[in-house]
């Protein structure tokens, strides 16, 4: 697998989980803590393979978003009453308790966690050394059906709900709908995407750890959904690309400052372009 | 009766906003709630929406006890209501936010729905227009034409003309009122326009002090001294001329 080849992997994978909080900023919520369900679909993804013997590459792509929707079941429960600042502390101290959980326990490998390997992919022996490729073109197909799929949904009458929620839920109570239940649906939805992208993003890595959770990541994924903006489905893979591609230079040729470079990106998005990316590429269509 | 209220009672801390309302309101009239600010006509519509939960009292909508329930499955009885502020989705057009409100109700072909109601509230010049960006008139008109969407049985308007230009304000009640009319819905529309109240309302509930001071028919109420004293401020006009 080439270096751009893994770069354009880590973009997918980090762009669906982004996707997923463009729905959530398309609802008017923010979260900060989405760093729980790429943590859990890379974890999932792992241990299928690492404690339960499960080698399968489909079957673990599969267990990340299943294992990340389970848990945004029952945690959006909760969530889905709170708005603004509580909606974005709370998500963020969820994932910082698996963050927690997952330093202190030595079984998972705890700071360090731990190497996955994947033999076969639905039932398909992969070829040795060439697993990852077979797994960035899987990902390639299955974020193209993905983002189709929420393109069709932020445009259903059920999508629309969520910029209408987003502007005046009190409206939308009083012509008679649940924002609650939307919200709730909406939360599953991009903790699922959310999980898809980390099995992808371990699949595509060889390797688990807890920085997966932690704050500074889910941080990385507001920063990569403002960098793009909410205007289109396709906004969060162009930033994530260009979120990947400019670390790894920065990295590479000023590593002491990366984040400094990072952080001047975001000043000049903020102030030049507040509708993140996607505003040159509609400017450029007009 | 469409609606009853028993024995309504509602208070702000040492403010109260309504002490034992009992009314009563027939299928298919239309009602004007008139009163000075704070007198407690906001508070009433609130009340029988879900909005505000009253301390005590009853309140009876088609059969059901209201309160307790939630806004929308109040709406889902067939009772809904505009604002005094229009509450409008903002950033979408006004085809959107009448799709989003056809949707909500379960208009078999919303679309075509949606169109329908663009001509039947003069909206169809304005349709791609943000409703963030509309002139006041407008903005009531959508926000009216939004709550009749669910097909109400009886419909609250919370001064539907308060912030429109003179010269508009006929042209934006008879286009609701024909709306309403044509639905066979109950209309409640608190005003302080007393030429409005006049002209569309069949019958007036005056209120002050969040009590009901006068109810009956607009000329009786109108007429009536505690009405011209506490809510038109005749008197007071006289005194101080």
């Amino acid at each position: 697998m080439s270096a751009l080849e893994f770069i354009l992997a880590l973009a997918l994978a980090k762009g669906l989980v982004v996707l997923g909080l463009l729905l959530l900023m398309r609802t008017g919520l923010v979260s900060f803590g989405q760093g729980l369900y790429f943590g859990l679909g890379a974890y999932s993804a792992a241990l299928l393979a690492h404690r339960a013997g499960i080698g399968d590459g489909a079957l673990m792509i599969l267990a990340g978003p299943a294992c990340a929707a389970a848990v945004a079941a029952v945690l959006g429960l909760l969530l889905a009453r709170y708005r603004e600042i509580f909606f974005a502390m709370l998500s963020l101290a969820f994932s910082m308790i698996l963050y927690g959980m997952l330093v202190k326990s030595a079984a998972l490998g705890s700071t360090d966690g731990f190497n996955l390997h994947a033999k076969t992919f639905a039932g398909i022996a992969l070829p040795a050394g060439g697993e990852r490729r077979v797994f960035f073109a899987v990902s390639v197909v299955i974020v193209a059906i993905v983002t189709w799929a929420l393109h069709r949904y932020l445009a259903s009458h059920w999508g629309r709900r969520s910029a209408a929620i987003r502007d005046n839920e009190l409206r939308v109570e009083y012509l008679g709908a649940s924002v609650y239940r939307v919200v709730y649906v909406n939360y599953v939805i991009a903790a699922a995407l959310a999980g898809l992208g980390g099995a992808f993003a371990a699949l595509a890595v060889g390797h688990v750890d807890p920085e997966t959770t932690y704050w500074t990541t889910s941080g990385e994924f507001v920063f990569i959904a403002i960098l793009g903006g909410t205007g289109n489905v396709l906004a969060p893979f162009l930033s994530a690309a260009l979120f990947e591609a400019l670390r790894t230079v920065a990295n590479q040729y000023a590593p002491n400052v990366w984040q400094m470079t990072l952080g001047v990106a975001m000043l000049a998005i903020i102030m030049f372009l507040p509708g993140g990316l996607w505003t040159l590429v509609r400017r450029k269509a007009a | 009766m469409i609606l009853e209220t028993q024995t309504l009672q509602k208070r702000f801390g040492a403010v109260t906003a309504a002490a034992d309302i009992n009314l009563a309101f027939e299928r298919e009239a239309v009602v004007s709630l008139i009163g000075a600010n704070g007198a407690g006509k906001t508070t009433f519509l609130n009340m029988v929406t879900g909005y505000l939960r009253p301390d005590s009292g009853r309140i009876r909508f088609d059969g059901q006890d209201l309160v307790g329930r939630a806004p929308r499955e109040i709406t889902a009885l067939g009772l809904s209501r505009s604002f005094q502020i229009p509450q409008l989705f903002q950033s979408l057009s006004v085809r959107e936010n009448l799709l989003v409100a056809e949707a909500i109700a379960g208009a078999e072909r919303v679309e075509e729905a949606t169109d329908a109601l663009l001509d039947r509230f003069a909206l169809r010049d304005y349709a791609s227009r943000a409703a963030g960006l509309l002139p006041e008139g407008v903005r009531k008109l959508l926000d009216v034409a939004m709550a009749l969407v669910a097909r109400p049985k009886l419909l609250l308007l919370d001064e539907p003309t308060s912030g429109v230009a003179a010269d508009e304000k006929f042209g934006i009640m008879d286009l609701v009122m024909a709306a309403a009319r044509g639905q066979g819905v109950t209309v409640l529309f608190v005003e302080h326009d007393m030429e409005i109240v006049s002209r569309y309302a069949g019958r007036v509930v005056a209120f002050y002090d969040g009590r009901v001071i006068a109810d009956g028919a607009p000329a009786q109420v109108l007429e009536a001294e505690e009405v011209r004293r506490y809510v038109i401020g005749e008197r007071a006009a006289h005194a101080a001329a």
